[in-house]
């Protein structure tokens, strides 16, 4: 692949002479190569090192008087930026946010006042434009301070939409964003698209699952051939992979319609509901209730989901640092409660009352 | 469908006297806190506030006082861990190992 580091990645384009000196030109046309690499981020494969070079560039054919937009050196918001702005003509000044998303960024600092200065003076932005203005997106406020880069360069930040796809409305309305152009949402799109991604993370914790059972069922199976250890293993694995299944895919799709505020609560009530089913289905299938097989799956998957569910806080765009200290008070020692309850039973169930 | 998280749990505060109506705590909040009311700012949500820190570091006057920090599990316990403030690993070139989805 292609050095993002050294580019845009976007298609090479020529340079635009400025008063302020050459600057690179990207277009605000989608490539299949952007959107690979889009689809491979959503993924988690190159996602720490999808990069744009920080500094300016010439979005399609920018004079003078045109808008300058402020984005984060992560290529997919950078991207997201041109993509929205299709026909008009800007100057993109990227921040190193070290390949970070504008909100994540700003909330760590990195997309914030002084890079801000400091990227203007180096664009010798002053020389490139023949106006005081910059646009900043609204996400990035939690890390810029409007007054003090005035203070420092001479221009004022306008702060733009949350949403870049607002940014042609947030124009044509003479920079002014409406009520909905502000706000955040969280919406069931917005709730999918994070799918993958919480699956993906949550791999290698199905694999030190599994690791787990195994070892329970080598014990148990000393004698057995390692196919039948490997067939009971599976089916043990069975209510933990639904568990995984739930907490990543299911529940945040769920979110708004699941009782409770604390995204423990709402997890716990939901693998719960996933442990009933899993009992059903193996009454169906066995004829009996037995505590052995369903006991530790009924105490390990809820607090294994409420456990993730927990931890797709830093995913939502809702939740307060108070909220999740509040939250984790009381979860995370019902969780470890749960999760040693469940290991004995699992081992009682296996070793001593089988 | 508006997503509410968890009552009165933020620590955001607001100096009326202070405000001089400039309006930018109204632009900068993701999800509406605060609206214009003879020409002052006025809470009208406040659990709604995430604590992201947008309003004060923008309020040129100091009316607006808030505990700022990312609403993120991972970064809490990854702290905890560090004895440092909740930060968002988000995998850069400062921390390893924490790749949270945070910073999607």
């Amino acid at each position: 692949m292609n050095n993002q580091q050294n580019s845009c990645g976007c298609k090479p384009g020529k340079y635009i002479i400025t008063a302020g000196g050459p600057v690179k030109r990207v277009s605000s046309v989608f490539t299949a190569q952007d959107r690979w690499g889009a689809l491979k981020v959503r993924i988690d494969i190159n996602r720490n090192n999808y990069r744009v070079t920080p500094g300016l560039y010439a979005l399609n054919n920018p004079d003078e008087t045109s808008p300058v937009f402020i984005s984060a050196n992560y290529k997919l918001s950078f991207d997201v930026l041109r993509k929205s702005l299709a026909g008009i003509n800007g100057w993109i000044l990227v921040l190193d946010t070290k390949g970070i998303n504008v909100w994540c960024a700003a909330g760590k600092g990195t997309f914030g006042t002084e890079e801000l200065i400091k990227q203007i003076k180096q664009a010798e932005l002053a020389d490139v434009v023949n106006h005081k203005q910059v646009i900043v997106p609204q996400l990035g406020a939690p890390g810029v301070a409007a007054h003090t880069v005035k203070a420092a360069t001479g221009f004022s930040v306008v702060y733009g939409p949350v949403r870049a796809a607002d940014l042609p409305a947030f124009l044509a309305a003479g920079n002014k964003a409406d009520t909905a152009m502000r706000k955040v949402q969280f919406t069931l799109r917005d709730r999918f698209v994070l799918t993958p991604m919480e699956f993906v993370g949550a791999i290698r914790f199905m694999a030190i699952f599994f690791g787990i059972l195994l070892a329970i069922q080598i014990i148990r199976g000393w004698n057995d051939p390692f196919s039948a250890v490997l067939f009971s293993s599976l089916i043990s694995f069975i209510p933990y992979a639904g568990a995984f299944i739930t907490a990543t895919i299911l529940f945040p799709l769920l979110l708004p319609i699941l009782p409770g505020r604390a995204f423990a609560l709402k997890g716990w009530i939901l693998g719960l509901l996933w442990a009933g089913v899993y009992s059903g289905l193996y009454y169906l299938s066995a004829g009996t209730i037995e505590w052995q097989p369903l006991l530790p799956v009924i105490l390990i998957a809820p607090a294994l989901v409420a456990f993730i569910t927990l931890n797709f806080t830093g995913a939502s765009t809702y939740t307060s640092l108070s909220g999740v200290v509040k939250e984790m008070q009381y979860a995370v020692p019902a969780v470890i409660i749960a999760a040693i309850c469940g290991a004995v039973s699992l081992i009682l169930g296996q070793f001593v009352f089988a | 469908m508006q997503l509410t998280y968890l009552k009165n749990v933020t620590t955001l505060q607001y100096n009326e006297e202070r405000c001089t109506g400039c309006r930018m705590c109204t632009m900068v909040c993701p999800h509406g806190v605060f609206i214009m009311e003879n020409k002052k700012a006025q809470i009208t949500n406040k659990d709604q506030c995430m604590e992201c820190g947008a309003c004060m570091k923008n309020c040129a006057w100091d009316a607006i006082q808030v505990k700022a920090g990312v609403g993120c599990a991972a970064a809490i316990i990854w702290g905890r861990i560090r004895g440092t403030e909740p930060v968002c690993g988000c995998g850069d070139d400062s921390s390893s190992g924490n790749s949270s989805s945070c910073c999607g």
